[in-house]
């Protein structure tokens, strides 16, 4: 007689069936719904929520991110609100009792002209003043930490120095999401997958409930957490957001031993990559320039990644593409997200992300839930207002976030 | 990569191309009228529709003109060119029998 299969492993959360009303939904189980829901359960006692997931639970862009955590934004705001997502990042391990693999491999940002060289000291600086670990380092010491890097001076742009910040890193993104769903589940938080929202109900500009695949839900308090169809949600709502979603590509070659010791990206030329854990090398490509739902992107963008990380890194040549994939970014003006309440009463916008919304994971997720929870926002969530592209404060973040966009 | 068909200089690789975001977005009025509020919407808010989407595309490398058209957001598939100042043509119509066979169709490409 054969030997009997093993035991099938404990499932993480429950699938329960959505119930006539909760205190909140949130809508996307991704990595921000996931987060949001549970610093909302953590931090201020709401355990009567539900996220509606209209596919499998993190299989959005959750799981189609390149997993890069880092904190060395120009600007105070941005500063301050991925310096704490770093520091979240850097507890959650423990606290969630589970761990993602984060790496703190450190990250390396290159500059390839004068006019970079001046920007990166001078993001540095700002790193330092905020309390953000930051360096400078030479074309050497860049070799130093990242030894398969071409620092020769014939390349058509070559490496003319760095910024480093050692904290940096990357976790394993689908245990990020069981992690957080585990802990949620505990709590009492219901996931409900295979559930899509096709309406949300209004009484005035009041939201009173959401209508989905699986019946109606009355709540009022709906939270938004869509990063892709921000716009298609809000339209829902009859509201309209300042965002435009573009396909955004990566991709990953077979495995290898390994060689890349850090994550490295160059905005100029346009590469970002490091090696995940079991040996796959891991890039990310742009975006592309126009508006587009279907999770696929021009193969031009990822030819001119492929070649400039090719010039960069010579070993690469040898290497195999296993895979392409494309996500759907949310983007605003300012590249920088919107964490907000929005002119109707109890809905709420967590959303143009853009191409950075898995490191600010549980930093959006604490200063969304605590803006759901108590109907204004968090110091650190304050400025991602929807009312900053009236006022005028906008947090221009175009050039530390590393995709043209 | 998208074959978009500039109606000056034929089907061109997209990489040809310079993409203007959404069409048909007039300059106001009267400016000094507008308020914070109604400024944010003409700077900053765009429709983002998920299908039928009326945008601005140059022939950056070809002739050089702007241009419009109606593309779908999902599949990508071009509906219509127009020229520049024209009306939004009514695509759904012409959104409907949107098969291969259409491909040969004046001024639309997949």
């Amino acid at each position: 007689m054969a030997d009997l299969p093993p035991e099938h492993p404990d499932f993480l959360w429950r699938n329960p069936e959505p119930k006539k009303s909760y205190e909140a939904v949130i809508i996307g189980g991704g990595g921000h719904g996931l987060a949001t829901a549970y610093y909302l359960a953590k931090n201020h006692g709401m355990t009567n929520i539900a996220i509606l997931e209209r596919g499998w639970l993190a299989g959005g862009n959750m799981a189609r991110n390149t997993t890069i955590i880092r904190s060395n934004y120009l600007w105070d705001e941005s500063a301050a609100m991925y310096e704490k997502s770093l520091k979240l990042w850097e507890q959650l391990p423990e606290e969630l009792d589970y761990d993602f693999l984060f790496s703190q491999r450190g990250v390396l940002n290159l500059a390839h002209t004068l006019q970079d060289v001046r920007e990166s000291q001078r993001r540095v600086n700002a790193n330092a003043l905020n309390g953000v670990d930051a360096e400078w380092l030479d074309p050497k010491q860049v070799k130093e930490v990242c030894p398969i890097i071409n620092i020769g001076d014939d390349l058509r742009y070559p490496v003319m120095g760095a910024t480093f910040q050692p904290r940096a890193g990357i976790a394993k993104h689908d245990h990020v999401a069981w992690a957080f769903a585990r802990k949620c589940d505990e709590m009492g938080v219901d996931i409900i997958q295979n559930c899509e929202v096709t309406g949300i109900e209004r009484i005035g500009d009041k939201v009173v409930g959401v209508q989905t695949t699986r019946g109606d839900i009355a709540t009022e308090k709906v939270a938004m957490c869509v990063a892709g169809d921000s716009s298609v949600l809000a339209d829902m709502a009859g509201i309209r957001l300042p965002i435009q979603s573009h396909p955004l590509q990566a991709l990953v070659s077979e495995l290898f031993e390994p060689v890349h010791p850090t994550v490295v990206m160059s905005n100029h030329v346009h590469v970002y990559v490091s090696q995940a854990h079991k040996g796959e090398l891991v890039m990310g490509a742009g975006v592309d320039s126009y508006n587009g739902y279907g999770q696929r992107g021009g193969f031009h963008v990822i030819e001119e990644q492929l070649a400039a990380a090719v010039e960069l890194f010579p070993i690469f040549a040898r290497a195999h593409v296993l895979r392409t994939w494309g996500g759907i970014v949310d983007v605003t003006l300012d590249a920088s997200p919107i964490v907000s309440k929005t002119e109707v009463d109890g809905l709420y916008a967590n959303c143009g992300w853009g191409t950075g919304g898995f490191k600010g994971t549980p930093a959006a997720g604490l200063t969304f839930a605590h803006t759901i929870a108590n109907d204004e926002p968090h110091p650190l969530n304050a400025p991602y207002a929807l009312d900053r592209f009236e006022t005028g404060h906008l947090i221009d973040e175009h050039g530390a976030a590393a995709v043209a966009h | 990569m998208l074959l978009i068909s500039c109606p000056n200089c034929g089907p061109r690789d997209e990489t040809e191309f310079h993409y203007g975001g959404q069409a048909h977005v007039e300059y106001p009025k009267d400016p000094h009228a507008l308020s914070d509020r109604e400024w944010a919407q003409f700077l900053f808010y765009r429709d983002n529709d998920r299908g039928a989407y009326a945008e601005r595309w140059s022939h950056s490398l070809g002739c050089r003109k702007w241009f419009n058209a109606v593309r779908d957001t999902v599949t990508y598939d071009f509906i219509a060119v127009y020229p520049m100042g024209q009306a939004r043509p009514d695509t759904h119509a012409a959104a409907a029998p949107q098969t291969s066979s259409t491909t040969e169709s004046e001024g639309a490409v997949r």
